[in-house]
């Protein structure tokens, strides 16, 4: 009886998690009728896949997916090699400032570091990487988070494997990349999946560096679907499913990394 | 163990990292916050204006509204904080199936926030899902404009962080009920206290270090809230959905009034320091 209340609880709140997500489906898959009428559509009448084809028409779909591919891909090489050769030293070397850079890097969570796109902006223009890939990717290559986890993994290494590796006179530089790196592979995963879906995911700072729609990753191009269509909602519900069906797909195959990463976020 | 050798070693490790962040992260709130006192545009010369970018800003009725609004989003930390507890012991079990639930929780966090506005704009649409279900359910007597009316408008938009919200902090939860060590429950078990006794007296001890992180970083993601605004209402009705940093943005990017933008931005981060550390100090863990 217990276990039957639990799981109608458990079914209410999926229902309203997951709602939005349904009724845009079948928005997607519908061709007859208007979506704003009483009673609506819950259960696509005759499904069909005719929005999703108008999608492919009216917009470069596979430019701006392939530009996200890119994007994510980037973002998360560089972002794990960056982070994880920060968090390093910061989690197993004695050096001077080490409290300080910490601090610094634990401070970059405070500040509202989501504006700073207004003055990041007059730098990738002086930098001339405006209309470039680099200009996207670069800001969001370091972040504390990552290096928060990453320095966690790091602190979780038996030291004597450091010792021993000392004594046989390895350098640093090979300490990290040779016994340190492969250990935390599995954290490396965790934080390359979590980066990937946040760079899929991030319009407004692609929206403010490129300029070309054809440049544009997926979660810009499909804004520029409501400009282009603002009557056909459906269309814009068929573009909505194609944006969000690959890091749901990524989402529900690596579901563990997700919950990892977390996990390493409370200790 | 200090040597100079190792010392040059660690900031040989970090100095690409520093470098990126001192350019994207520091920077602009260095420079940002210098820019905030003159009157800097791409165009002219700029000069040194002192406080009347902040004078323009709390005169005007957008900043003003944004700011309240702002602080009107931190009502949604208890709810988020108190729901993502609820729902971490809801799914801290075994029963098949569960891993499917903590999914379906944790989704509306991976979706990208254009997805979010979309969806949401067919859901509060007044011929939309929701007011049809709460008008079969005899809540509301007409379709309620959840958008469109300045009264509703942001508390629609509170309603959606909170849903994009709640997953978060529930794996958050979840990660640290599973450290609670078993043998402790069992304890307790054996001495006769009931579940509710063992959750406030085992369990939310044992999760205060996680409960403080939470509510931090919740109470900075409500004052930072700005990317909904601009999804779902872009400010309206009548100017009503304004946060601060939406204010900041809105300046900034539509209008290139940066500025004024970077103002607010200022105005903003002595906010978001004063209560991270006003909480920093209040909930600091009783014990260790």
């Amino acid at each position: 009886m217990k276990t039957i209340a639990h799981y109608l609880l458990l079914c209410a709140i999926a229902v309203v998690c997951v709602f939005p997500f349904w009724w845009t489906l079948v928005t997607a898959l519908s061709t007859e009728g208007n979506i704003f009428a009483f009673p609506p559509t819950f259960w696509p009448k005759e499904p069909s896949f005719d929005n999703f084809i108008e999608v492919f028409n009216a917009i470069p779909i596979w430019s701006f997916f392939r530009n996200s591919v890119l994007i994510a891909a980037c973002t998360v090489f560089w972002k794990l090699a960056l982070c994880s050769a920060a968090a390093y030293p910061l989690a197993r070397m004695h050096f001077k400032g080490r409290k300080l850079v910490f601090g610094l890097i634990l401070a970059t969570l405070v500040l509202p570091s989501e504006v700073n796109f207004l003055v990041n902006f007059i730098t990738v223009t002086k930098l001339s990487l405006v209309d470039t890939y680099t200009g996207v990717i670069l800001p969001n290559v370091v972040t504390a988070v990552a290096i928060l986890l990453l320095k966690q993994a790091f602190e979780e290494v038996p030291q004597d494997l450091i010792d021993a590796a000392r004594v046989d006179g390895a350098s640093e530089w090979t300490i990290f990349s040779k016994i340190m790196l492969p250990l935390i592979a599995p954290w490396l995963a965790t934080v390359g999946i979590l980066t990937a879906v946040e760079a899929w995911n991030e319009y407004i700072w692609p929206s403010i560096v490129m300029s070309k729609p054809d440049e544009f990753p997926l979660s810009v191009g499909v804004l520029y679907l409501r400009g282009t269509f603002g009557s056909s909602t459906r269309v814009i519900a068929a573009g909505t499913v194609l944006t969000i069906l690959p890091t749901l797909a990524a989402f529900l195959f690596t579901q563990r990394f997700f919950m990892r990463g977390m996990d390493g976020a409370v200790k | 163990m200090r040597n100079p050798m190792r010392n040059l070693a660690a900031w040989l490790f970090l100095a690409p990292a520093l470098a990126l962040l001192a350019v994207f992260s520091f920077w602009p709130v260095a420079f940002g916050s210098l820019l905030a006192f003159t009157d800097y545009s791409l165009i002219r010369e700029t000069h040194w204006v002192g406080l009347d970018n902040f004078r323009y800003i709390f005169d005007n009725e957008m900043f003003v509204t944004g700011l309240k609004n702002s602080l009107l989003f931190l009502l949604m930390v208890p709810f988020v904080q108190i729901g993502a507890l609820s729902l971490a012991v809801l799914v801290n079990n075994q029963l098949p199936g569960i891993r499917y639930f903590r999914a379906a929780f944790y989704v509306p966090v991976v979706t990208t926030v254009s997805v979010v506005g979309i969806m949401w704009g067919f859901m509060f649409h007044e011929q939309g899902a929701l007011n049809y279900v709460l008008m079969t359910l005899n809540l509301v007597g007409a379709p309620v404009g959840w958008l469109s009316n300045d009264n509703l408008a942001l508390f629609a938009i509170m309603f959606v962080t909170l849903w994009r919200g709640l997953g978060w902090y529930m794996v958050m939860y979840l990660a640290a009920l599973q450290a609670v060590p078993a043998d402790m429950q069992e304890a307790a078990l054996l001495d006769g206290a009931n579940r509710w006794q063992r959750f406030w007296k085992i369990t939310v001890p044992m999760l205060r270090p996680t409960i403080m992180i939470c509510t931090v970083l919740s109470v900075l993601a409500a004052l930072k809230a700005y990317q909904e605004v601009d999804v779902l209402t872009q400010g309206g009705p009548m100017n009503s959905t304004f946060t601060g940093l939406y204010y900041a943005y809105d300046q900034g990017l539509k209008h290139l009034k940066l500025p004024r933008a970077l103002a607010a931005s200022f105005v903003m981060s002595i906010f978001c320091i004063g209560i991270a550390l006003l909480c920093l100090r209040y909930i600091k863990p009783k014990h260790r």
